[in-house]
């Protein structure tokens, strides 16, 4: 059992809570595994992923996570309810709470909804994103990916670079791989840079932290949350944020690439470093921060629902 | 918790383990297709030494794994969360002769979700029970092929199995506690 009722900051999780979580995601990663990718601990629990914003990968994996504990799965997708017909969120969740669900996991364009939800409501909720503000389980994940490359955290140097100004999952990811005794660098021109990074390091340029980085984390662009023109133009951000073959051959031995995903190829990472099928760089963990996200969330479903 | 009665001494459990690990050969004539599968926690080191006596008795190499049910359990919800310990189990489990060990043997529930688990990896050709101890107040038809000792308990009674692997001593103790043990 987790102290908090939901999760929605990743603050809302302790630091022994979240290597417990972690620990936990370790059992559920070897039933991914197996031939049979079920395990009955969560049946007859219901479990509503219910987003107001577009999402493939974060809400397929709380479904297959979902499902392979044994729960029952139902997706709510804004465009294609009663939202269309003007319904409030409110109004929406009300509709879902009265047919006996257990758990939300709700992502919405506006940051604070999902805490307006949990306010409300009795039942868990989890935070798959809201706004610019927090994205709690991809922080776990990636903190997962993490440990199972290096194994611990003290002293990793890790380089986030790109747009934190829009980025929820910027602000996530930066509380918990300090908490965790990580070595954190911001990497962004003054205009894409959070409200607060207060006690971290600031670079412009790529290129001065390539060399020295355990890991480098490209945040997306996200182009779709910028509602005035904040980068002058792809050149320049290729030029100074944009990891490319190169730039890859610089970092040191054992560093490592992540990505949250969905990658704008040819701005945060360049086509050839992506690859076709998959990437063919071993050092590149964007798919491998995908499979963590399941076992993690798998974990967090059961500590809250079990 | 008070201490009620010695029902092994170190030298009992080894000679019960030997006993058992003989009647396994003698049942299965021989060790062909045999694997074991020691349930966390105590049935791990229970399991190692009996697949140890399997291996000199019969001069070959028998499988090992640990098996972890938290994920199996009906009483999720109503039990305070014990550390998940690790499932092992590198090898196929279908077809084999499964040897499923267990420190004692109680409401039966535990062994329940143990056969389910081991369902979900493959389709053994048997699956057969040891247990040290048989305490009774059996909750579901489960029922041990080898037990170390038969031992009729009260519900408010609690066997200790402590083992040198987990708890530096061999020793089976019988304790009372205050309240009904679940």
């Amino acid at each position: 059992m987790l102290s908090k009722k939901s999760i929605l900051n990743i603050c809302d999780l302790s630091t022994e809570e979240v290597l417990q979580v972690m620990e936990t995601a370790d059992s559920f990663t070897g039933i991914s595994k197996r031939e049979i990718k079920k395990v009955p601990t969560l049946r007859g629990k219901t479990v509503v992923n219910l987003f107001f914003e577009l999402s493939t990968r974060t809400r397929t994996s709380f479904e297959v996570a979902a499902k392979r504990l044994s729960a029952d799965m139902i997706n709510f997708v804004a465009s294609s309810s009663s939202l269309a017909k003007g319904e409030s969120i409110m109004d929406t969740v009300r509709t879902i709470l009265a047919m006996q669900v257990d758990l939300l996991v709700v992502r919405h364009s506006d940051s604070g909804a999902v805490k307006m939800v949990d306010d409300q409501i009795e039942i868990p909720v989890i935070n798959a994103g809201d706004g610019k503000h927090q994205h709690p389980t991809q922080a776990l994940l990636d903190l997962y990916a993490i440990r199972g490359r290096f194994g611990s955290f003290k002293g990793l140097k890790v380089a986030i670079t790109g747009d934190f100004l829009n980025s929820r999952v910027a602000r996530s990811d930066m509380a918990l791989f300090k908490e965790m005794g990580m070595d954190v660098f911001l990497v962004a021109p003054s205009m894409l840079l959070p409200e607060d990074y207060s006690g971290l390091k600031v670079y412009s340029d790529l290129e001065d932290v390539l060399k020295d980085v355990d890991i480098l984390y490209l945040l997306r662009m996200q182009f779709e949350r910028q509602d005035k023109k904040f980068y002058p133009s792809v050149e320049e951000y290729n030029r100074f944020l944009s990891l490319n073959r190169e730039r890859l051959k610089k970092m040191k031995k054992g560093s490592v690439v992540m990505h949250p995903g969905p990658v704008n190829r040819g701005i945060e990472i360049s086509d050839e470093i992506m690859g076709k099928g998959k990437s063919p760089y071993e050092n590149v963990l964007i798919e491998h921060q995908v499979t963590s996200g399941v076992a993690i969330r798998m974990a967090l479903l059961y500590h809250i629902l079990g | 918790m008070i201490e009620k009665a010695t029902i092994l001494s170190a030298a009992d459990l080894d000679r019960v383990i030997k006993r058992i690990s003989h009647e396994i050969v003698e049942r299965n004539r021989g060790c062909d297709n045999l694997v074991v599968i020691g349930l966390q926690k105590r049935g791990v080191p229970l399991g190692k030494r009996i697949a140890a006596n399997l291996e000199s008795f019969e001069d070959r190499k028998i499988y090992f794994g640990k098996l972890d049910v938290s994920f199996y359990r009906d009483d999720y919800a109503s039990k305070i969360k014990v550390d998940i310990e690790k499932t092992e189990i590198d090898f196929d489990v279908t077809d084999k002769n499964v040897i499923l060990v267990d420190d004692v043997l109680f409401t039966g529930r535990t062994i329940r979700a143990a056969l389910d688990a081991i369902m979900d990896l493959g389709r053994p050709k048997s699956i057969q029970l040891v247990v040290l101890i048989d305490r009774g107040h059996r909750e579901l038809p489960v029922k041990a092929d080898y037990v170390g000792k038969n031992l009729p308990t009260s519900r408010n009674e609690k066997v200790a199995v402590r083992l040198t692997e987990t708890d530096s001593e061999d020793i089976v103790i019988l304790v009372e506690s205050k309240e009904d043990v679940k």
